[in-house]
């Protein structure tokens, strides 16, 4: 699965997104066909900023097994300001999350390949305020 | 377009068979649907099989060619086609198998479904696989994590509890009770399932769905031949498969299931009827909180509402709409494959008044399968 994880790291690791120049609707993860436009589609990436809302959020605690040893963890639909919206991990008090909440990306890691394979990186997103109250 | 008719029903047992095989099971099924209808064999001249992971589940493509040898149809080389669709693989079996009759290429054909998922340790992920694995497993969710922020938003919105949702299960254990084939054939209280552990909050292990062995079959045939072998066909009024975004997070809504929705209009149109005058359901309940979104997106009730059907017990075998009386995917088990068989085949038994003590008094059925969080939908109409 390595080939998998490797080919989109520009997207996992910055929140880039593409755009259909022809309806202005923009997508992540990327497309390269948009679904609207279809053959009218005008695909060209897009950075999407790191704001975005907590639409809805989970904590999971029957994790599958790369997840193991980090649950209970958040997972969440972060709709970014700029439009789409985001699966992603919440960095923070599983007691702490709820709908609503002002999130920013951050630069985290998710997980490895054992102890001797490469580390998978990717976004996450922590409480707005978070940086700000430390 | 000619009129189909189902006029033979089998199943297996639903649950962990451990002494069976995939092959045994699916043999156990399909002979029960030949005697039922009062076939030879020979008869058959297509199949078409629900199989959502025969490959990973037990190592086993070609799933296709080894039901066919094992049904004792390969001697007379009729052709079988293997269909995957996710946990929809069934509903999806079924309608290209509508189609071949309907189309008139075939008279008399099978649609099955069959699943072996207990020989490996751990078929969890395997059962995750539905969901996209780029951009949905990847960061960390599971097929739980992403219906249980359904439900999250659900409760935020519109003021559902847990309550409400374990009342789900508690139904469809009620109804398991009194089906024979049904994995789970034992009462739940609301309490055991607001106490079992969490494994997505606020879904918890007796919100889902279990792990299960089984196959279910159907033979299908035109008007015409139907009636030479049955006095009591079961139309397939419609049946209608439709597909939405696989990632939650395209989705403008997610408590919209858009492919239900737009299979539901479509079906009950080219029916000829409103969903009025269906007298009983079969829904996907992988999760409650899915049987809940498909009481709203189906339209038993408005958006928002699904939870205010359960309290008032309209769900209920005896009630206004009654959801699931084989116990449903919660009770009766979820074979993964062979689900959107078994939903049908319920549907068929009820309406040909064979259901024994969960017997519900209706004309029209409807069943509906989904493939994951409703990427695939497929939505049928019965009528007896």
């Amino acid at each position: 699965m390595l080939p998998r994880f490797w080919r989109k790291i520009r997207y996992r690791y910055n929140l880039i997104g593409t755009e259909c120049t022809n309806c202005g609707k923009k997508f992540y993860p990327p497309r390269n066909l948009c679904p609207e436009c279809r053959r009218k589609s005008r695909i060209s990436e897009v950075e999407l900023g790191e704001e975005g809302t907590v639409i809805s959020y989970t904590v999971i605690h029957d994790a599958s097994e790369p997840y193991k040893l980090q649950k209970p963890y958040v997972v969440g639909l972060v709709k970014l300001n700029s439009g789409p919206t985001v699966t992603s991990q919440i960095v923070c008090d599983p007691e702490s999350v709820e709908i609503g909440m002002r999130v920013r990306a951050v630069f985290r890691k998710y997980g490895e390949d054992g102890e001797d394979g490469i580390i998978y990186y990717g976004t996450k997103f922590e409480p707005l305020n978070a940086g700000e109250m430390e | 377009m000619r009129r189909v008719a189902v006029i033979g029903v089998g199943m297996s047992k639903f649950g962990e068979l451990w002494n069976m095989s995939f092959r045994d099971i699916v043999i156990s099924a399909g002979t029960e649907a030949i005697e039922d209808a009062n076939l030879e064999g020979r008869e058959i001249e297509a199949m078409y099989i629900g199989n959502m992971s025969g490959g990973r589940f037990i190592s086993q493509e070609h799933i296709s060619a080894l039901i066919a040898d094992y049904s004792g149809l390969a001697s007379i080389n009729v052709p079988s086609i293997r269909v995957e669709a996710g946990d929809a693989s069934g509903g999806v079996a079924l309608k290209e198998a509508y189609i071949s009759v309907a189309s008139g290429i075939h008279d008399i054909v099978i649609a099955a479904g069959a699943e072996k998922v207990t020989d490996v340790g751990f078929a969890g992920e395997i059962m995750d696989s539905t969901i996209d694995q780029e951009w949905e497993a990847f960061p960390g969710a599971t097929l739980a994590g992403l219906y249980a922020m359904m439900a999250r938003l659900h409760m935020h919105r519109h003021g559902s509890t847990e309550e409400d949702l374990a009342m789900i299960s508690v139904k469809n254990h009620r109804n398991a009770v009194n089906n024979p084939k049904a994995q789970f054939r034992r009462e739940i209280r609301v309490q055991d399932v607001l106490s079992s552990p969490y494994t997505a909050e606020p879904l918890k292990m007796l919100d889902a769905a279990p792990i299960s062995d089984g196959a279910s079959v159907l033979i299908l045939a035109s008007e015409d031949v139907a009636r030479k072998y049955t006095d009591t066909p079961v139309f397939i009024d419609s049946i209608i498969q439709s597909s939405d975004f696989i990632a939650l997070q395209s989705r403008e809504d997610i408590l919209e299931m858009r492919a239900v929705k737009t299979a539901v209009r479509k079906a009950l149109r080219m029916a000829k009827c409103d969903i009025g005058d269906v007298g009983v359901f079969e829904f996907h309940d992988s999760f409650t909180i899915a049987e809940m979104l498909l009481y709203e997106n189906v339209g038993l009730c408005s958006s928002g509402e699904g939870h205010l059907l359960v309290r008032e017990g309209e769900v209920e075998i005896g009630g206004r709409y009654p959801v699931n009386p084989s116990g449903g995917l919660k009770a009766c088990g979820h074979a993964v494959g062979a689900t959107g068989i078994r939903q049908a085949g319920e549907i068929v038994l009820q309406l040909r008044g064979d259901a024994g003590k969960r017997q519900v008094d209706a004309e029209r059925g409807m069943a509906v399968n989904i493939g994951g969080t409703g990427a695939t939908a497929v939505v049928s109409v019965f009528r007896r």
